[in-house]
């Protein structure tokens, strides 16, 4: 546990040292904060011309504007997730400092999940920029907390999922540039892989659909907290850490 | 301290290490000397658990490196050929969490710490990030990083590469310094190195042991034979290279006689007697009959570089490792 830490806390030290952090963190405070503005202008004006016709109804915060929001937030991420994971292990592996991890007395799983806390805690971080947003209208309006909860656990879900993938993916290669391409070509797949039941809903297009990351979000984004959809990313990322100390064990016979 | 038995390292297609065995005792230190691409990484690798072994077995203070990878790597000290080093991190940083990460605990961190700055020399850049190093603190930054956890056992991938003179001479005191309670394996290839740091030498070439056996018995060994340089002129012009090479061949105990080359007037010849043999004496009176003058006559000491040399050529000949009885032992 302590090394777990100790690995941790150096990764994401790493991240901050280098402008990759910071350059996530306002990329995505930036794309945010321009799809807030567009979201809430479009309520605004819908309510002032709903006030003109005379029909006064209360605009639902959570419906008009954090649901989509969030929605919107998570097919961000698609696009980050593999800018963070990327160099996760083929830096090491380029550098030689793996040698330095493999050869301490240290187990690789605790190598791999160090490094995937400190992915996961700068995902947080990055989302932590989202919450500037959603806070305003907390402050100016009245939107229920509960399901905008739910929505966050979802997202942290969905990108402890999507790190650990990119984590895999980042040990079968000592090319940062492929462990991200690759990476991110796996999000997209997850991402796509959702609209497999747009115009059929067979028996296959239904375990693909089921396949797709995003497909479980919905409900999370619903603010319904769905036991299956929580199971299913759990055991993703369990799965998803595993065949990652799997290939780490592997990286002994290969090289 | 370290036991290794018939290992042999296979890749996709090569063998980089065949079928090695040897021992190291406590306290000592060992070269492990070879050409490029002997296999000498391969086997510091196959020590420190990064690589498992396709066949042997090896053990580190009796633990097996497969069975028991924690215990051995919590007794070895490993310095990789390139630095691992974390750029972005200061060099204070990098030794301490390189020493929490091998098992050092955080109320003896500060300590040990200062205590490899000052042994390596680096305590003046302790606040630089390691980026900003040259190669020669970054060499000694990742030698320290080896020994912060007193390790029993220190392995060290050409520990002196990349340095200037005066740093190698420290780092020898430093190994120097650090034997006796540490034992040491470094791989080199150069020689100079062995002679003087090390008490024993593992020579091996392409994957093959060569031979192992402390550095004075491996020069004596091979210094059987003795060899002379010998330099001749004549007053009256210079004299018939091969009339002085047939001269001398005729000398008793001669084995053999190479041209070395002239120079301003002055012909140089190497001598080899045979097994046992003083030729110098009889070399003189030879030359000094045939009318010449016996301008320089010269031992020629038999320097670890040739040993290494023929040991080497030998093997790739015969294919085979040179048998000796310091091999089998």
């Amino acid at each position: 546990m302590k090394l777990i830490f100790l690995i941790g806390k150096k990764e994401f030290k790493s991240y901050f040292t280098s402008p990759i952090a910071y350059l996530l963190m306002a990329f995505f405070a930036l794309i945010f904060g321009f799809a807030m503005y567009t979201a809430t202008r479009d309520v605004v004006r819908m309510g002032f011309q709903a006030q003109m016709m005379g029909q006064s109804q209360p605009v639902n915060l959570n419906d008009m504007i954090i649901r989509p929001l969030l929605g919107f937030a998570s097919t961000v991420s698609l696009f980050l997730i593999p800018m963070i994971t990327m160099r996760l292990i083929a830096e090491e592996k380029k550098t030689g400092t793996i040698e330095l991890l493999l050869t301490s007395p240290v187990k690789d799983i605790q190598i791999i999940l160090g490094k995937w806390s400190a992915a996961m805690l700068l995902y947080l971080c990055i989302l932590g920029m989202s919450a500037l947003d959603i806070g305003m209208l907390f402050a100016w309006g009245k939107p229920d907390w509960r399901p905008v909860l739910v929505a966050y656990l979802g997202l942290i879900l969905q990108g402890g999922c999507l790190l650990a993938i990119g984590e895999f993916i980042s040990t079968l290669t000592k090319n940062q540039i492929i462990a991200g391409g690759v990476t991110f070509f796996v999000c997209l797949l997850l991402w796509v892989l959702s609209w497999s039941t747009a115009f059929d809903s067979g028996a296959t297009a239904q375990v693909v659909n089921y396949l797709s990351i995003v497909t479980h979000f919905e409900s999370f984004s619903k603010g319904v907290l769905d036991g299956k959809d929580v199971v299913f990313y759990l055991s993703m990322i369990f799965f998803s850490l595993f065949i990652t100390s799997r290939s780490m064990e592997s990286l002994r016979w290969r090289s | 301290m370290i036991k290794v038995e018939g290992l042999t390292k296979r890749y996709a297609r090569t063998v980089a290490v065949d079928n090695i065995s040897f021992e190291v005792e406590k306290g000592q230190i060992v070269g492990f000397l070879g050409p490029n691409g002997a296999g000498k990484t391969t086997t510091m690798r196959v020590l420190t658990c990064f690589l498992p072994p396709t066949e042997g077995t090896a053990t580190v203070a009796g633990y097996d490196v497969q069975e028991h990878p924690i215990e051995v790597k919590r007794r070895i000290g490993y310095l990789p050929e390139s630095p691992p080093l974390y750029p972005e991190m200061d060099v204070i940083g990098y030794l301490e969490f390189t020493g929490k990460l091998k098992g050092i605990p955080s109320a003896d961190i500060k300590k040990r710490v200062d205590e490899v700055l000052e042994r390596c020399a680096i305590g003046d850049v302790r606040d630089k990030l390691i980026a900003k190093l040259s190669k020669g603190y970054r060499q000694r930054v990742g030698l320290a990083q080896a020994i912060i956890h007193n390790p029993d056992v220190l392995i060290l991938d050409e520990p002196t590469s990349g340095l200037d003179p005066k740093q190698i001479i420290e780092i020898r005191e430093l190994l120097k310094s650090l034997a006796g309670n540490h034992t040491i394996i470094l791989s080199t290839h150069i020689l100079s190195e062995v002679e003087h740091s090390c008490e024993r030498v593992i020579i091996i070439s392409a994957g093959k042991l060569v031979a192992i056996d402390s550095v004075a018995n491996l020069t004596n060994r091979l210094r059987g034979s003795e060899s002379v340089s010998v330099e001749v002129d004549a007053t009256g012009g210079i004299p018939d290279p091969s009339d002085v090479q047939q001269r001398l061949e005729q000398v008793s105990g001669v084995r053999s006689v190479t041209m070395k080359g002239s120079k301003s007037g002055r012909l140089t010849f190497e001598v080899e007697s045979l097994q046992g043999r003083q030729i110098r004496a009889d070399l003189a009176r030879g030359v000094v009959n045939a009318g010449w003058n016996l301008s320089e006559l010269r031992a020629v000491g038999l320097s670890l570089e040739d040993v290494f040399l023929q040991l080497t050529a030998a093997e790739k000949k015969s294919g085979e490792p040179a048998e000796s009885e310091a091999a089998k032992q």
